[in-house]
Parts: C-alpha cells; structure tokens; sequence
C-alpha cells in the first residue's frame, strides 16, 4: 500500500498541530516519523489511522481516498504507545479481536481463527503466554501482544506511537531488531512514531523529521546527521551550540575559531550562524585565544567543558576523558575551538543576532544524552 | 507515623477510642437494627407471618419491588449513558452536565416530589393536558417511578463516571481500528471494563429506590393497597398503631438493606 498525503493541516483550538504536511510513502517502506513531542506526529499518524480528522487536506493510500473511509474501514494495524490491550480477555482473545468482529459473512470460522492466533503466537515467540492476561505481562511481552493483535486482520498499513517509549533500554534495542524482522517478514507499509533518534535510525528505511507541525527534512540517517536541511534538524540532532561567524566567498570565519575542518558553503557573504554538536568541539590550549574554560564536569567518559568568550556568551564542548590533550583542559585555560563538523545557515533575518548561548533547558537536555 | 509517647499510654489511648467507636456503633446502628427483629417477632413468629402475609403489606412489598424493577435498569442506562458521554466525548456544556447529574444528592427528596407534584399534577403545568388524554401520574405508579428515578440518578453514574475518565478512550479506539462495529466497543470492551463498578452503582440504586420515602410520600397519595410502597406502608402502620404489622414490614426492608450492603461488600472487593 502507498500512502500519499497532501497539504494536510490540522487544528486544535488555536493550535496549529499539522501546517501543511506532504509526504509519500511506497508500498513495504518502513517509515519513522521523528520529531520531539508536540511536533504533530502522533497526530498525523492518528489521521492515518481515521482516529483524527484534518482540516485540510488529502490521504490517499493506492489512489484510493481513505478520509471518505472510517477507521473500521480502513484496515490498519494500529499499536498504542501503552498498547491499550483489553485488560478483561486473555492474550489469545486480545489477539483474536480483530477478527471475531468481523461481520457474520466475513467472519473465519472458531477453528480458522484459533489457528491463525496460534500462528501468531509463534511468530511473536509468546504461545507460552496464550492464557494470561494482560496485567500478567511484562512490558515487553504487551508490546508483541500489542502487534499480534494489530497483525492479525492482516493489516494494509501497520501503525505504531512511540512504539518502545514504554521499555528498558535493553528491551528496546531486541525489539527493535525483532520489529524489523515482523516488518520484514509481513511486507505491510509500516510508519512509527519516535522522539528518539537513535530508534528511527537504526529502525526505518527513512526517517521524517517533524518539527512544529512541519515537515523539516526527509531521508537516511547519515543524510539527515551530517547534513541536516535547517537549523531545527540541526538543533535536534544534537547541534546544541551555536556560534556566530562571517562568510567570505564561502568560507567562514569566527573569534577563536578553528574552522579549517569546515567544507565551503554556497552562502551570500556576511554573518551567519553555525551550528555544532558539544563532541564537534575540540578546545585546544592557546595563550592568545579569547575562549577560556569555566567549569569542567565528569561523566566517567566525557568531560564536559563550558566555554567562555567575553563577547560571544557560552558554549559547550564534549572532549573524551582520556584523550592525551583532556589534561591540559584545566578551568580558567585559554583556548581556541577547533571545530570537526557543524553547518553553516544564513542569519534569520526575523532573529536577534546569535549568540552562543544554548537555546533552552530542552536543547541542553537533549544534548546531554 | 512516629510514637513519641510511652508504648503503655498509646495503647491505653487506642483502646479508649477503639471503645468508643465500638459503643457508638452498637448503640446507634445496630441495636436499632436488632430492635426492629425483636419488636416484629416479639408476638411470634405467627402473627409476624399474619403481619407480613396481610395482603396490604403484600401489596406494598409488590409495588416497591416494581419501582425497583422499572427504576434501576432505566437508571443503568442512563447512568452508563451519562458517563460514556462525559468521559469519552467533549462537548460544549460538558462540565454542566456533570453538575446536573448531581443535582439529586443535593436537593431534598420531598422538594422533588413538590416539583413533580406542580408539574403533573391536576393543578400543574401539564395537569390539563394529561387530563385531556386520560393519563394519570400523580398518585399513582408513573408518579412513584419518576421521582424514584429522579432521587437514584445520578448512583450509577458517580460509580461508573471516574472509572471511564481514568480509562480514556484508548481501548476504544484500538477496538475501532481492529474493525469493531460502535456496538461492538461497547459491549466487548467498555462494558467488560466498567462492570463492577456498574454493579456496586446498580446496588446502590436498588438499595435507595427501595427506600425512598420522601419523594414518593408527596406523589404517591398514600392509597393504602394501591400506591402505598414499603416504606409508606411501614409509617401507616406505625401511625395506625400497629406496631408489631410496622415492625414486620419494617424488616423486609431492613432485610434488603442488609443483603445489598453484602453484595456492595462483595463488590467492593472484586473493583480493588
């Protein structure tokens, strides 16, 4: 099943939740809609689903125009964030749901049905839990509950919400490559929803990337990582720190900076902003640089360093603990940043000129995972 | 909690206030309790089987259990009814309704038979119309049951109410994408998951339609044989001084008080 959604938007009250989404997905692509919480993903994915309803808009899944269709119509696999299985039946008959409500005429006989719970049940490795119910599992083991029940109507289009947001670190990283395995196996269209980078990564054949309502940039990991389409992708994969620089026939140049590692950037000359990661950041020790170190802090690995320019406000360097230079990295040490990787975008016009501050409490959060 | 007293002084203290709580208890609920048994069977079982058999109490028994009857499924309904489109569902005026339901627990029984009496009676807003077409309410059952049904709204619907909410509609619409018909999410998903507490709300109301007294004394017009309920029957009895026939009658009532208080019981352990 391909899907194809066109300027679709969406309101809740004087929230603009969708602003404009375009996005196709082929037949047996596994899709990640990424982006942090109140982006608008889980509502485009509850669209799909026929939970929610644009304003505006089109949804097209094979030509067909699935916002005439209701959600009981449209056959789709749909897994909740916290599974939302039926507490009252046992795994098996969560399982068997989808199809027991069928109308009489299409409805498969007791036994056709028992046999293809059975089935699922060895596909997702939990015919032993058959019998239980839901309050008798353990996270991990709802989550593949969770997805029999939604598999088993044999779904065009299977739809998860933050599908590992509930588990173990651990937990995750198996089911993650398990999930793959069912996506693999199955050939259904599949989009998740996730705020976690590493999972839509390692997970989809490509990621989205929302942001307010918008969609930022589409692609593959590596694409997305080492070249992200604007500063809002930037900043969420981890480009935390911003420092002001100046473009000369591509070139940029700044205070202190090292910015030789840099490639050129087709950008009209005069200031712009670059955006880095804290481990792009490599200070080195320079007596006539105007960067000093403020604080050094510890997490075992990484030092975590906070820099100084007296015009320019803060920035934030992560420098691996044993690396021979860390040493030297003392408080109060004046040093130049050589910068590995970053991007350069033309200054927002709208803004106030960049500083090198960290944009908020959630930008440094997200930089310090 | 820490003691900071002598352990001797505490325990001296928790047994005074146990003590205290156990007297109370005793001598305001259950003596009076055992008192209606005594007095009803205080002239023999014979004549408290005279009493019970005596075919206006046999009357009122009947005509209560029909209020019963008739209110409680109804109540059931729309308390379900009430709560599913509270918890499930926004719309303008949400928060009123919610206010409105409660209405009956706040306002006196007797004032809502007063309402009901200026409302369908022959004086009443719409006693000559229901005149016209021959239809009588007041004094008679369609009167008991609506003010029955008016005073036991909103038990079910304050049972079954913060369940729902706490619940949200997830399950509801996992159901829906599975395929399952409007019908279909009721019956197999949130009746399934609301149905203890339905039935401690269905107790609860069965326990008060019983035992209202109030309401019904204004509309029911006290026609002995014909619209008197139970506990209307056990005032005139009293009031004719026949008070082992009061007793007698009295504890049929107590008698379903007792059992509904086992099944809430009961049902209170099966919802935790």
């Amino acid at each position: 099943m391909s899907i194809e959604i066109s300027a679709m938007t969406k309101r809740f009250g004087k929230t603009d939740v969708l602003r404009g989404i375009d996005l196709a997905v082929q037949k047996g692509e596994l899709v990640a809609l990424l982006g942090p919480s109140g982006s608008g993903k889980t509502t485009l994915l509850k669209i799909i689903a026929g939970l929610e309803w644009p304003d505006a808009g089109r949804l097209a899944v094979d030509d067909q125009d699935w916002l005439q269709l209701a959600a009981q119509d449209r056959r789709i696999g749909f897994v909740f964030q916290h599974y939302a299985l039926f507490p009252h039946m046992t795994v098996r008959d969560n399982i068997a749901f989808g199809l027991s409500v069928r109308p009489r005429a299409e409805r498969p006989g007791k036994s056709v049905i028992a046999a293809k719970v059975d089935e699922l049940l060895h596909f997702l490795q939990i015919a032993h839990l058959a019998d239980r119910y839901p309050g008798q599992l353990s996270g991990g083991q709802r989550q593949r509950v969770a997805l029999g029940r939604a598999l088993a109507i044999e779904p065009k289009v299977l739809l998860l919400d933050e599908p590992f947001g509930a588990l173990d670190a651990a937990i995750r990283r198996d089911l993650r490559r398990w999930l793959r395995g069912v996506h693999d196996a199955t050939g259904s269209t599949t989009i998740f929803v996730t705020h976690d980078q590493e999972e839509a990564f390692e997970l989809a054949d490509r990621v989205v990337v929302m942001g307010a309502g918008r969609i930022e940039q589409i692609g593959h990991a590596d694409a997305i990582h080492d070249h992200p389409a604007t500063p809002f992708v930037a900043q969420f994969m981890g480009a935390t720190v911003e420092l002001p620089v100046t473009l000369h026939s591509g070139r940029a140049d700044g205070a202190g900076l090292d910015l030789s590692a840099l490639t050129r950037r087709a950008l009209p000359d005069g200031p712009a902003r670059l955006l880095v990661r804290p481990q792009d950041i490599t200070p080195v020790p320079d007596a006539d640089a105007p960067w000093r170190i403020t604080t050094r802090m510890s997490n075992g690995a990484h030092l975590r360093l906070v820099l100084n320019h007296p015009e320019q406000g803060e920035a934030e360097a992560d420098v691996p603990r044993r690396a021979v230079q860390a040493a030297a990295l003392v408080e109060g040490a004046p040093v130049r940043l050589k910068i590995e990787a970053g991007t350069i975008f033309p200054q927002d016009r709208s803004a106030p000129p960049a500083t090198a501050t960290p944009k908020s409490p959630q930008a440094r959060l997200e930089s310090s995972r | 909690m820490t003691h900071t007293h002598l352990p001797g002084q505490t325990r001296q203290g928790e047994r005074l206030l146990i003590g205290i709580a156990v007297v109370t208890t005793l001598l305001f609920i259950a003596a009076p309790l055992v008192y209606i048994f005594a007095r009803a069977f205080s002239q023999g079982w014979q004549v408290y089987a005279e009493n019970i058999l005596h075919p206006a109490t046999l009357h009122a028994i009947w005509l209560t259990t029909v209020v019963a009857i008739i209110v409680v499924p109804l109540n059931v309904a729309f308390g379900v009814a009430a709560a599913w489109a509270v918890a499930k569902h926004r719309f303008p005026g949400r928060g009123i309704l919610v206010t409105i339901i409660e209405i009956p627990f706040s306002i006196s029984p007797i004032i809502a038979g007063i309402c009901y009496l200026l409302l369908y009676g022959r004086q009443g807003l719409l006693g000559p119309w229901l005149q016209a077409n021959d239809l009588q309410v007041m004094f008679a059952l369609p009167g008991i049951v609506l003010v029955t049904m008016f005073v036991t709204a909103p038990f079910v619907a304050r049972e079954v109410l913060p369940l729902m909410q706490a619940q949200g509609s997830e399950q509801e619409e996992a159901a829906v994408t599975l395929g399952a018909n409007g019908w279909q999410v009721f019956t197999r998903v949130t009746l399934p998951n609301i149905r203890w507490a339905l039935l401690y709300g269905a107790v609860l109301c069965t326990a008060r339609a019983v035992g209202e007294f109030g309401g019904v004394s204004v509309v029911s017009g006290n026609i002995r044989g014909q619209t008197n309920t139970l506990p209307l029957h056990v005032e005139l009895l009293f009031n004719d001084l026949n008070a082992v026939g009061a007793f007698a009658a009295a504890s049929t009532l107590t008698l379903i008080a007792v059992v509904a208080l086992i099944l809430k019981a009961v049902l209170e352990g099966r919802r935790a």
